[in-house]
């Protein structure tokens, strides 16, 4: 999360001070990602320092202090909304390196084991949709937020659900040799 | 109060041939009126199997079941039929909706078909219609409305009249997330009611609706949720 842009954003709506910045950020990400006040000034001081926002000079350091953004400060903000995230390689999932080890582990019940994720994961999705049910009521930042965890943690169900299945249609003994050991004796199959 | 739906030690055991298909084996499920139980598992573990014998429409080859305090086993065909228009709301996977019938026809049908006078029978079909937002589709066909129309016209005739157990195989088939979503606030909302719903789902997103969330593997219930806990958890503080 760049709280670096994302009060540049807020910023791009009119000069606001410090502790409103820190009480919109939170109200607009539907109060999922809490915010300090040693965050958001020290962000603010850095982007003055690179000239994307700039301050009442009269003014001490403290919640009477405004800013507002630069004309560079709008197009750091224009850029960054349209660079796509590093998603290139794949992110170190601790879920899928627990089912990688637990499929060659001798004695491991790999479906056992993976039922016990895929109840866990049904239960955290279970509250996210119980913020959905009143649905009047829901934020529109919320919403957007437990739509995208509801997404995320439903494509870990799929997965495991298909590892599942490709671990039940598997021959016996691709799950336990490690096939460099195969390799090297020069077993063939 | 009776629990809406009480299945004890079911087993179903199909012929293939010479071939045995257990289909379920001793699966006990508890359904309280106002709880919806979702149902998730991989394909041809005996969900619909599971469906079809909680709403009668089969008999199990082994253990019990009670629909609203009813036994089912030693029960006539007639007591079996008039359980099934009276007290079960089914929602099949291709929705079941007859062709030659209007939509508010196909919901009235239910009412009609226990007896109830063909105007009120209507009247009663209409809003049902007109809370899950059809009232000016109900003088279409089936193939005059689109999937999702569809869908929520065959949750209508499920929920008319004074059902207590509702039962729904892959109720939002091929709809897209917001008429899936649309489908399960309905079922919510009969739940909401007093009524029992058990809802047989692939999806997680959905299953994710209800209150209880039970995992069928070749024909075994293996693992469920944990009761729901409040929203208040996720947030920090
Ligand atoms: N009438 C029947 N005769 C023989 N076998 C049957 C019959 N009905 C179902 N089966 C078998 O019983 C098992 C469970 O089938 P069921 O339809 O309950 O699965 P399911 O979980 O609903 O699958 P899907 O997700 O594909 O709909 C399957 O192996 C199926 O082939
Ligand atoms: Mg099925």
């Amino acid at each position: 999360m760049s709280i670096r842009h994302a009060l540049l954003a807020l910023l791009s709506e009119g000069p606001k001070y410090g502790l409103q910045l820190r009480e919109e950020f939170e109200a607009r990400t539907g109060e999922v990602w809490p915010l300090n006040v040693g965050q958001v000034y020290t962000t603010l001081q850095r982007l003055e320092r690179d000239s994307l926002v700039e301050s009442d000079d009269d003014a001490e350091p403290g919640p009477q202090k405004g800013f507002r953004i630069t004309a560079g400060g709008a197009e750091e903000l224009a850029a960054w909304l349209r660079t796509p995230p590093d998603l290139s390689s794949p992110p170190r999932d601790e879920l899928v390196i627990k089912v990688l080890i637990a499929v060659r582990l001798p004695g491991a019940d790999v479906h056992e084991i993976i039922q016990v994720h895929r109840r866990h994961l049904v239960e955290l999705m279970q509250q996210w949709t119980r913020l959905k049910e009143d649905e009047g009521d829901l934020d529109l930042g919320l919403a957007l937020v437990v739509d995208a965890e509801l997404y995320r943690l439903d494509s870990l169900v799929r997965w495991l659900d298909t590892a599942d299945g490709r671990l039940k249609r598997a021959p016996a003994p691709a799950r336990t040799a490690a096939p460099q050991i195969r390799r090297r004796t020069g077993v063939r199959r | 109060m009776s629990a809406a739906l009480e299945m004890h030690g079911v087993s179903k055991t199909y012929l293939d041939g010479t071939d045995e298909v257990h289909a379920l084996r001793e699966v006990d499920l508890t359904v309280e009126p106002g709880r919806m139980v979702a149902v998730m598992g991989p394909s041809g573990s005996g969900k619909s199997t599971l469906l079809t014998i909680a709403g009668a429409l089969e008999t199990p080859t082994e253990g019990g079941v009670r629909i609203a305090g009813q036994t089912l086993a030693g029960m006539t065909r007639d007591d079996r039929a008039r359980l099934r228009r009276r007290t079960i709301g089914y929602v099949f996977q291709d929705f079941n909706l007859l062709p030659g019938l209007t939509a508010a026809e196909n919901v009235a049908l239910p009412l009609e078909l226990d007896g109830l006078a063909a105007g009120k029978a209507r009247a009663a079909g209409l809003r049902v219609l007109d809370e899950l937002g059809l009232a000016d589709r109900a003088s279409r066909f089936p193939d005059q409305l689109s999937g999702g129309e569809r869908q929520r016209v065959a949750i209508a005739r499920a929920v008319v009249g004074d059902r207590r157990l509702l039962l729904a195989d892959e109720p939002t088939g091929a709809l897209d997330s917001v008429n899936g979503e649309a489908v399960m606030r309905m079922i919510l909302n009969a739940c909401k009611g007093g009524v029992a719903a058990v809802v047989v789902t692939h999806d997680a997103q959905l299953a994710s609706w209800a209150d209880r969330v039970v995992f069928i593997r070749d024909g075994r219930l293996v693992d469920h949720t944990a009761p729901r806990p409040t929203p208040d958890t996720l947030l920090p503080r």
